[in-house]
């Protein structure tokens, strides 16, 4: 049998034969496990809502799958807006909408035209989420921000007052590929710096975007600045241009205009 | 030589006296990229294992039946295939690392290590031997993964595994940690000290000059 494996249709067969079981090796394997990749994928995004939020501290150990599903539940609720608009879009449920998936095709996603956070298309709808206390009072509104740093799409959560105003925190949760530069600009997810975000204000008293990242320390120092990480001018520019894209025209400027005007309550 | 002797020196050579990073200068590039922390330098190390080790046995297995003129594209299939298999495992039961690994987890088909074992070892050597050879060079590539891990994440970042050892200045504490450590350059200085240390102790590893 070894003798003549050199031949043409020895050949033909390992080939086959081997595509064929790797092929059934590699689809089994994905089949099987996708369930749990997709509940991977979903805790660890409702992780970082809930930390956005302040409800959960990941510093302190590991949470439990069990609460993050429970304190998920009870106090966020996923809403979609139409961009345009700014209204809700409430035929869409925001827990199943994939604002990624809706980016990538152009019936439901636009080119838009400053695209200063290279973010290539955006989605029509985006997803907004509300987070309430006990007593069903709106504590805090979640708007997911992405943007272009300097090796990777960057991916967070801005996390803002129920007056979409003052801001509870800024949460780097996912990078394409191997991320920002460690220690420089992989810092955006240092708490240190996180916690620089907390209690700064968007707009100034025009209403204007104010939000800025910066090295000037009059401006870091006010309550529209937030002091850049030193050696990260890009991914800190980067942060500025997803939050500039974000809260801008083409994102959710007349979502937040409607929405300070009294549209949420 | 006993069987016994020889299956410990085919898993424990690689560690020292073959060890594939630090002899053979194979597996550098990933050795670069994973070592900044001591969490991601293991799953990588467990994760090239597996591959390493299957791959050997699956190609040993079927040694005697691939056609020459098409062997290493045999052995690409069959690594890629297992390289697929553990990163959707990965994905599924340590979401966090997983995310942290990225690309260099896909990156094992491409790892000279696992094509090195393959072509000069497992295309020769009966199954379960090419296995434990898998193990071997997955641990000797571990030995110096988890060496340059522990002091890159250490004096980089004053923890080990993610627990705080030596408290940073960033944090309130005393430690200031060295930055260049956290940049995958470190890594090439460590390697080489490694390199060196590991021939002024074994100096016939020292390659002839000339």
């Amino acid at each position: 049998m070894a003798s003549n494996k050199e031949s043409f249709g020895k050949t033909l067969f390992v080939v086959i034969g081997l595509c064929f079981i790797c092929s059934m090796l590699v689809s089994t394997a994905a089949v099987l496990l996708k369930p749990t990749q997709l509940e991977n994928k979903l805790l660890d995004k409702q992780k970082y809502i809930l930390e956005a939020a302040g409800l959960i501290d990941t510093r302190k150990g590991k949470v439990a799958k069990a609460d993050i599903i429970e304190q998920y539940n009870k106090h966020v609720e996923a809403k979609v807006v139409d961009l345009k608009t700014g209204d809700w879009v409430n035929d869409v449920d925001g827990n199943t909408f994939d604002v990624e998936k809706a980016a990538r095709t152009s019936a439901t996603s636009f080119i838009p035209v400053n695209d200063i956070a290279s973010v290539k298309r955006v989605a029509n709808y985006g997803v907004i989420y509300l987070v309430r206390d006990e007593n069903q009072q709106l504590k805090t509104v979640i708007i997911p921000v992405k943007g272009y740093g300097l090796w990777s799409t960057m991916f967070a959560f801005l996390a803002v007052e129920a007056d979409l105003n003052t801001i509870r925190s800024l949460v780097y949760y996912d990078f394409t590929g191997s991320g920002e530069t460690p220690g420089l600009g992989g810092e955006v997810q240092n708490p240190q710096w996180i916690a620089k975000w907390t209690g700064k204000k968007l707009y100034n008293e025009q209403g204007e975007l104010a939000i800025k990242v910066t090295k000037i320390p009059t401006i870091a120092n006010s309550q529209y600045g937030v002091d850049a990480l030193s050696g990260a001018t890009l991914t800190g520019n980067g942060v500025q241009n997803s939050l500039e894209f974000w809260l801008g025209e083409e994102g959710f400027a007349k979502f937040i205009e409607k929405a300070r005007n009294g549209g949420l309550s | 030589m006993s069987e016994a002797k020889g299956v410990k020196q085919v898993l424990t050579g690689p560690i020292i006296n073959n060890n594939p990073i630090a002899l053979q200068i194979l597996g550098v590039c990933s050795a670069l990229a994973v070592t900044s922390k001591m969490e991601t330098a293991l799953v990588m190390t467990i994760a090239l294992t597996a591959v390493t080790a299957c791959s050997n046995l699956f190609i040993s297995l079927i040694r005697n039946h691939i056609p020459s003129s098409v062997r290493i594209i045999v052995q690409m299939t069959i690594i890629a295939s297992l390289v697929i298999v553990v990163d959707q495992v990965l994905q599924a039961y340590a979401y966090d690392v997983a995310k942290q690994l990225s690309v260099f987890v896909g990156l094992i088909i491409t790892n000279c290590i696992v094509m090195g074992r393959a072509e000069a070892y497992a295309m020769k050597t009966p199954p379960m031997l090419s296995f434990y050879d898998g193990i071997g060079n997955g641990l000797g590539y571990g030995a110096i993964l988890l060496s340059v891990g522990f002091v890159r994440e250490l004096f980089g970042n004053g923890s080990l595994f993610g627990v705080e050892i030596m408290a940073r200045v960033a944090d309130g504490g005393w430690y200031q940690p060295n930055g260049l450590l956290l940049l995958p350059p470190s890594a090439f200085f460590l390697i080489g000290g490694l390199i060196w240390m590991i021939r002024v102790y074994k100096p016939e590893q020292v390659e002839a000059k000339g």
